[in-house]
């Protein structure tokens, strides 16, 4: 462990950084080199280098736990964040971080870049990411002083900020049918209309724990949502695959081994190509995309097209991982809205009733039971969301329900 | 930098509409693709129904951006793609062009500015990761860092499509995963391995007891009484499993540990559903050391991941999907990694991973 107040920033200076100077080497672009682009902004970036090259001195984080700054009349949005090391780094011993809730499949036009990046020169350290995990564009490091001002001028500009704590968090989607051709429902509208539906939940928290929503087109799922959203829509159809033979020849001419490459990799098998025609048994055929991926000119996703949805995904925090897991296996694209709102305020109804306090709606229903919380928001069970019924005999018998019928 | 306030005061706008910040040729043909091309890694034509070609050039960045990077690439929207450009989930950007002879000319002002073009198709895509030492009080680790010496290590995957399907690797800096890495093929998770240091003085003033009991998943916090008559709690040590979580109530149960924090690596998980279901990543190493500004260790192990899967694994096969075949036992035998006792899950349902089988390669 090196002395901080030695080697890392000599007085009125720019903070050495030997350490974090090795990683503005080599062919990736370099985050190091972001931060000192910034250092003329407001001070912020040069005092954030300085901390940031003590932590890899000392392997050790430099940041308190979060403290509670905001926007007036929001409860989130903005993370609140503390230097430990403030008096030898000041300009970032406040250093708060603004989430702005994306535009859908991250579309900007070189005036929005443009806007955004004169806010926060204004405002904050001329630090961003793009984008955060979640989805929001993150305005990296300001003062409290700051906020409501850097929040006006973005919903002037027609930004509004994200959700963070026990709130809807931003919902996020894939490209969608803005320039993909397996898109089987409009996942920027969808994903817009739900955001601007939970603007108050987004914004003022009032559930037991985050609510996490992603939209993706069809099961490629590029915006992971199987993985980590409380509620996962993901395109599918249920009509036959559309096929062009002659668009099938030509990837067999091209060299694409049609039987070893697209068929054995089908995972129910429901193809055979007999050397001129390719063909799918669709009644078999789950909707997994590897021939449609590897043949993109010949092969489509059918044209009655909606998603699935799915629920209850998470990271490991506090019970295990999960992955969601069907609730509806199928709902056409024209009804998703509707039957999306329809069934999140049920979901929410139980969550509030049942779900304990940062318990996420996933955990709630590995506590209760699926047949429990499938009776809670009045949905009938339904085989596609089992990979198999249960193996045990220990069966709650329902006597009362069977008495009364 | 003083301000005037803005009125009237908006609030509840919402983000821009979903179709505002959208080029012409898309809202043209918004819904209406009907396949795509690539025509160099990186180098993406989508044609629609209409016979209309979007181009699409997909750079590499750092993610952490600062205001003068993003203003360059609003210049290179206006010079080469009237003005459009986006970002993709994982932290690419793109550049949509109308006029193909403007690709080469784009690709080569991006070489210039160090931006690398790739991560499409069987390639590595840009790493997905959390804040790190950069802005997390909770990191065991630097994300940053790990990524652009991982990225240096690894671009050639990224700027040529040479594995047998997407790679798709993250980073997390602590349990809490910010990112999708508990399904990647290659997930560097940020780790304690010391019990959190109660620190009683901030505890009784910054925590409520009972939502600190109530966070530890194993029921290694109990209360006791503590200074003045005030409830403070105990670890139960042997129990504790170094999550952290109790920390994400409470900041006086400190995790950071200088010598003990370090990293794991995990690997075969999955998002996609094309042919196998997604699935999470599985332990491969449980622990390498903290070892900024490089992470030699880490980068070694990854490199060598990506080496035995480049060269063992079938076309199309992700990094789970070969070990499918292979077995797990031929997968630490090809890497040279050891199996330990932490490889064996003792969590809930631990069962459900043993082997109950004779299903052995020899």
């Amino acid at each position: 462990m090196a002395d901080a107040d030695e080697g890392v920033k000599p007085a009125n200076g720019k903070p050495e950084t030997k350490l974090l100077d090795e990683l503005e080497k080599g062919p990736w672009p370099s985050f190091v080199t972001e931060i000192k682009s910034a250092q003329g902004v407001t001070g912020g970036a040069e005092d954030l280098l300085g901390q940031l090259e003590l932590s890899y001195e000392d392997k050790v984080s430099h940041w308190k736990h979060g403290g509670l700054v905001g926007v007036l009349g929001y409860g989130g949005g903005v993370i609140g964040r503390y230097s430990d090391v403030g008096e030898q780094f000041p300009k970032v011993a406040h250093f708060h971080t603004l989430r702005v809730n994306q535009p859908a499949g991250w579309f900007y036009t070189s005036e929005a870049l443009r806007t955004i990046s004169d806010i926060w020169e204004r405002h904050g350290s001329g630090l961003t990411n793009m984008h955060g995990s979640t989805g929001d564009m993150i305005l990296l490091g300001t003062t409290t002083d700051h906020l409501e001002a850097t929040f006006q001028e973005l919903t002037h500009a027609g930004f509004d900020l994200g959700g963070s704590g026990s709130a809807v968090r931003t919902p996020s989607c894939c490209v969608g049918m803005a320039r993909c051709e397996w898109a089987c429902f409009d996942a920027m509208k969808l994903c817009y209309d739900l955001t601007m539906a939970y603007q108050d939940e987004l914004h003022r928290p009032a559930l037991p724990y985050k609510f996490k929503i992603k939209c993706s087109a069809c099961p490629n799922d590029c915006v992971a949502a199987i993985a980590r959203a409380d509620l996962s829509v993901i395109g599918t159809w249920k009509d036959d695959i559309r096929i062009d033979q002659a668009e099938v020849a030509n990837y067999a001419t091209a060299g694409v081994d049609i039987q070893k490459d697209i068929c054995a990799n089908c995972p129910t098998r429901c193809m055979d190509w007999n050397g001129k025609e390719l063909n799918i048994k669709n009644r078999d055929c789950v909707r997994c995309m590897h021939c449609i991926n590897a043949m993109p000119k010949a092969l489509r996703p059918g044209v009655e097209k909606g998603a699935v949805i799915l629920i209850g995904a998470k990271a490991p925090i506090l019970q295990g991982a999960l992955l969601s897991s069907v609730l509806i296996p199928f709902v056409a694209a024209d009804e998703l809205l509707d039957t999306l709102k329809e069934l999140i305020q049920r979901i929410w109804d139980f969550w509030d009733e049942y779900g304990t306090n940062r318990e996420r709606i996933g955990e709630l229903i590995q506590r209760v039971g699926l047949a429990a919380f499938l009776d809670g928001i009045g949905l009938d069970p339904a085989p596609e969301m089992v990979s198999a019924p249960r193996d045990n005999p220990y069966i709650y018998y329902q006597p009362a329900k069977e008495d009364e019928a | 930098m003083t301000t005037t306030p803005l009125q009237p005061r908006l609030t509840d706008v919402g983000p821009p509409r979903y179709d505002k910040y959208l080029p012409p040729i898309v809202l043209k043909n918004y819904g209406t693709w009907k396949y795509h091309e690539t025509l160099a890694p990186g180098v993406l034509c989508h044609v629609a129904e209409s016979g209309d070609r979007l181009y699409t050039v997909r750079g590499g960045t750092p993610r952490l951006l600062s205001i003068q990077t993003l203003r360059k690439y609003a210049d290179l929207a206006d010079k080469y793609c009237g003005g459009y450009l986006r970002f993709t989930s994982r932290n690419n950007v793109e550049f949509l062009l109308t006029d193909p002879a403007q690709i080469e000319p784009l690709k080569q002002e991006l070489a210039l500015l160090g931006i690398p073009v790739g991560g499409t198709n069987n390639a590595i895509s840009n790493i997905v990761h959390t804040q790190g030492w950069v802005h997390c009080h909770a990191a065991a680790t630097d994300a940053s860092g790990l990524v652009k010496s991982m990225m240096d290590a690894l671009i050639d995957h990224f700027t040529h499509e040479d594995l047998p399907a997407k790679l798709r690797i993250a980073v997390a800096c602590c349990l809490n995963m910010c990112g999708a890495v508990h399904c990647s093929d290659i997930a560097i998770l940020g780790v304690h391995r010391r019990p959190p240091k109660v620190q009683n003085d901030l505890l009784t003033k910054a925590c409520e007891v009972p939502t600190l009991v109530a966070s530890c998943p194993t029921g290694a916090i109990r209360p006791v009484p503590g200074v003045g008559g005030k409830q403070s709690v105990e670890v139960l040590e042997e129990d504790c499993m170094y999550c952290g979580n109790c920390f994400s109530v409470c900041p006086a149960m400190r995790m950071a540990d200088a010598e003990n924090d370090g990293l794991s690596i995990w690997v075969g998980g999955k998002v996609s559903n094309a042919r196998s279901a997604p699935r999470f990543s599985r332990l491969s190493i449980p622990f390498l050391p903290n070892n900024p500004p490089r992470w030699p260790e880490v980068i070694e192990a990854v490199t060598k991941i990506v080496d035995v899967y480049r060269g063992e694994a079938r076309k199309y096969e992700r990094v789970g999907e070969w070990i499918d075949r292979i077995g797990w036992p031929r997968f630490f035998e090809l890497t040279g990694f050891e199996f330990t006792r932490y490889h064996i899950d003792d969590f809930k349902n631990a069962g459900m991973t043993f082997a109950r089988s004779t299903h052995i390669r020899y």
